[in-house]
């Protein structure tokens, strides 16, 4: 298998992780609420399945439980940011912090150890296809997690609820005035991202990179945040933004075993970097970014 | 009558509260301790050794005592630069980073010129790492001013990136031939080191820059036009445009003292303690001084009270994972209810709790 290949057949889990994380988080920042406790979340979540999956508890109850506990753990973000109206980035960063702490705590006995990952479903013709064949064959995470963006995708385009909650978030004022119940949607996009980012870590721990070990998520629940910025804040170009931060894990993966001449820390960076530079170029624009922007985003909503 | 007319109310005081104000922190600390508490039971600790071990024994002991100080350095530097920032609304989260860049900067010195000697080699580490944390954060700067960028995800992703490069110089080119492929540098020559303040203990001068700074600090906030500018800038961005203060110059002047205060710290620790740069300079002092600086109030002086009882929390987490079993990794557990409890009890400052009028139409 050449790198090509390589990185076309290990695109779409590479890029899992970061998309359900992202997607999650796109419906928060639509309702106006910034959550930056994706990373913690992610990390709770990961932990709860590979606790469970290890135990022998299976690979669905593992995800569901990792998506139950997600999205508690965000309520409590939910209950302080727009119950008590608290600082959002603050206690965003509260929860990351806390996520991490139970993670590490749960997973302490857990240490190096190994679960079994999922098997990998073939789209029968086109995974028989030249170079790009690989990119049919995923294991059925994946394929839920297409649907996921199509259904997200659908949901703002064509029905009332993506309109509510994009109301609620461009104008609280005037979108409670009409009569929607402003915290109430930002209360269930915020547990619906708290899910999608237990889910997302679920897939880190139990499918993509079966083995525990402290820290695993690795700062892709922040990289999963600037991805939404990235998509200016659409489903389809935050899709494509998660497939791009796929294939570039998978290339520093990928220079590693060629034995290119580079240092490892510096292809361990690369994502960072890569979210450093993309973010600058994006942000720019300033033009894009008022035109999808949230207009309310991290502001409290007071009557 | 529905559910959700039982629920009181949030609503907004005429003035905020002092005795809120000065209340948040014991009692956001007393919730954070309960709440732990019942988890080290639920965890099938003994609770009476976690209280002993993690909130009395760093004070039964001059010796624990100045570990508790030594700690608490670092967390000052940090968490005094990050409140300026904060207040201007300024989210530097990349502390970490920036206290890295100032590890090694300052470790360039003695790696450099292991036999130079002489009492310039310590302020000017300090001096040096000072300087690479601000440029690190500067860049962050940039991209905020320059490019739009939102501030939080850079200066977060620029502190993974730090991780990595101390990792690449501690992997290759400083590690020290004969420290048996340890990721460590050689160990700093006497002169590299900054002078202890007590006999017998670890405690250093850079606890008395540390206390300086945060004069300053408060002099800076409080007193000079600066700081009130970027205090206006922060609270009223509308207002501090027309009064002509530059927003750029607001997020340049917030993240260089950020990255200043972060870069200084780092340099004091590789200058103190540890006496080499190594794997593990930091402990998250980058991410704990954040809490530090909003349990502080944001405030220079509420900052020294609360970087003290921070670094005794992480001392006693230290004693409790000997002496109670209980994994470090609980500290950060503390540290994120703590903020969370605080976020709670702060908002009583601006907000009052109302009840709805259940007994109104029972007749009296």
């Amino acid at each position: 298998m050449n790198a090509v290949e390589f990185i076309f057949a290990g695109m779409l889990a590479a890029a899992t992780p970061f998309l359900l994380a992202a997607l999650g988080e796109l419906v928060v920042e639509r309702a106006g609420v910034l959550n930056l406790g994706v990373e913690g979340l992610m990390a709770f979540g990961a932990v709860i399945a590979f606790i469970i999956v290890y135990h022998g508890g299976g690979h669905f109850l593992g995800f569901v439980a990792a998506g139950v506990c997600g999205a508690l753990l965000s309520l409590v973000f939910a209950l302080i940011a727009l119950g008590f109206r608290a600082n959002q980035v603050a206690t965003g960063l509260a929860i990351g912090i806390l996520g991490q702490g139970l993670s590490a705590l749960f997973g302490k006995s857990y240490e190096s150890m190994t679960v079994k990952g999922l098997p990998k479903i073939g789209i029968p013709g086109l995974s028989d296809l030249p170079v790009v064949g690989g990119l049919f064959v995923q294991d059925i995470v994946v394929w839920l997690s297409l649907l996921a963006t199509l259904a997200i995708w659908a949901t703002f385009a064509f029905t009332k609820t993506g309109l509510v909650i994009r109301a609620v978030g461009e104008n609280p004022k005037a979108a409670h005035a009409i009569g929607y119940p402003v915290i109430g949607v930002r209360v269930a996009a915020v547990a619906f991202g708290g899910m999608m980012a237990g889910l997302a870590g679920a897939y880190a721990s139990v499918v993509y990179t079966p083995l525990w070990a402290d820290g695993m998520i690795a700062g892709r629940g922040w990289i999963a945040i600037a991805l939404v910025v990235f998509g200016t804040w659409l489903t389809g170009r935050v899709f494509l933004g998660a497939c791009l931060f796929g294939a570039v894990s998978l290339m520093s993966l990928a220079a590693q075993t060629t034995g290119l001449d580079l240092p490892s820390q510096l292809l361990s960076s690369l994502p960072y970097l890569v979210t450093i530079i993309v973010l600058g170029i994006i942000s720019a624009d300033r033009r894009l970014l008022k035109l999808n922007g949230v207009a309310s985003l991290g502001e409290p909503f007071e009557r | 009558m529905s559910m959700t007319s039982l629920l009181p109310t949030l609503v907004r005081r005429e003035r905020a509260s002092l005795k809120a104000t000065l209340l948040a922190p014991p009692l956001a600390l007393a919730a954070a301790i309960l709440l732990n508490l019942g988890l080290y039971v639920l965890m099938g600790r003994d609770p009476a050794a976690v209280v002993h071990a993690l909130l009395l024994e760093p004070f039964l002991s001059w010796s624990s005592f100045s570990e508790v100080l030594l700690k608490t350095g670092p967390l000052l530097f940090i968490a005094q630069g990050l409140a300026i920032g904060f207040r201007a609304k300024v989210f530097n989260i990349g502390a970490e980073g920036q206290f890295i860049l100032g590890a090694i900067f300052a470790s360039a010195i003695p790696i450099w010129f292991p036999q130079a000697a002489g009492g310039w080699i310590w302020p000017s580490m300090l001096l040096l790492g000072a300087i690479g944390g601000a440029l690190w954060a500067g860049i962050t700067a940039f991209w905020r001013v320059r490019l739009n960028a939102n501030e939080i995800l850079v200066s977060l992703m620029l502190s993974l990136v730090a991780a990595q490069l101390l990792y690449y110089l501690l992997l290759g080119p400083w590690k020290d031939p004969n420290g048996f492929n340890f990721p460590q540098s050689v160990m700093f020559q006497y002169d590299a080191m900054v002078p202890t303040l007590f006999a017998g203990t670890r405690v250093n001068v850079s606890l008395l820059i540390a206390l300086a700074l945060s004069l300053a600090a408060w002099i800076f906030m409080q007193k000079s036009f600066m700081g009130y500018k970027l205090q206006v800038g922060g609270l009223a961005p509308r207002a501090a445009g027309y009064a002509g203060f530059s927003e750029g110059r607001a997020i340049w002047l917030s993240l260089l003292i950020g990255g200043f205060a972060a870069g200084l710290a780092g340099a004091a620790e590789v200058a103190g303690p540890l006496g080499q740069l190594q794997r593990s300079i930091s402990t998250g002092y980058g991410y704990s001084a954040i809490i530090v600086a909003y349990l502080g109030g944001l405030h220079p002086i509420g900052i020294v009270v609360s970087s003290l009882v921070m670094a005794a929390i992480s001392i006693g987490g230290d004693n409790a994972m000997v002496s109670a079993n209980l994994p470090i990794a609980a500290v950060r557990v503390f540290q994120g209810s703590l903020l969370l409890a605080y976020l709670v009890a702060v908002a009583f400052v601006r907000y009052r709790l109302e009840w709805p009028q259940i007994t109104a139409r029972s007749p009296s």
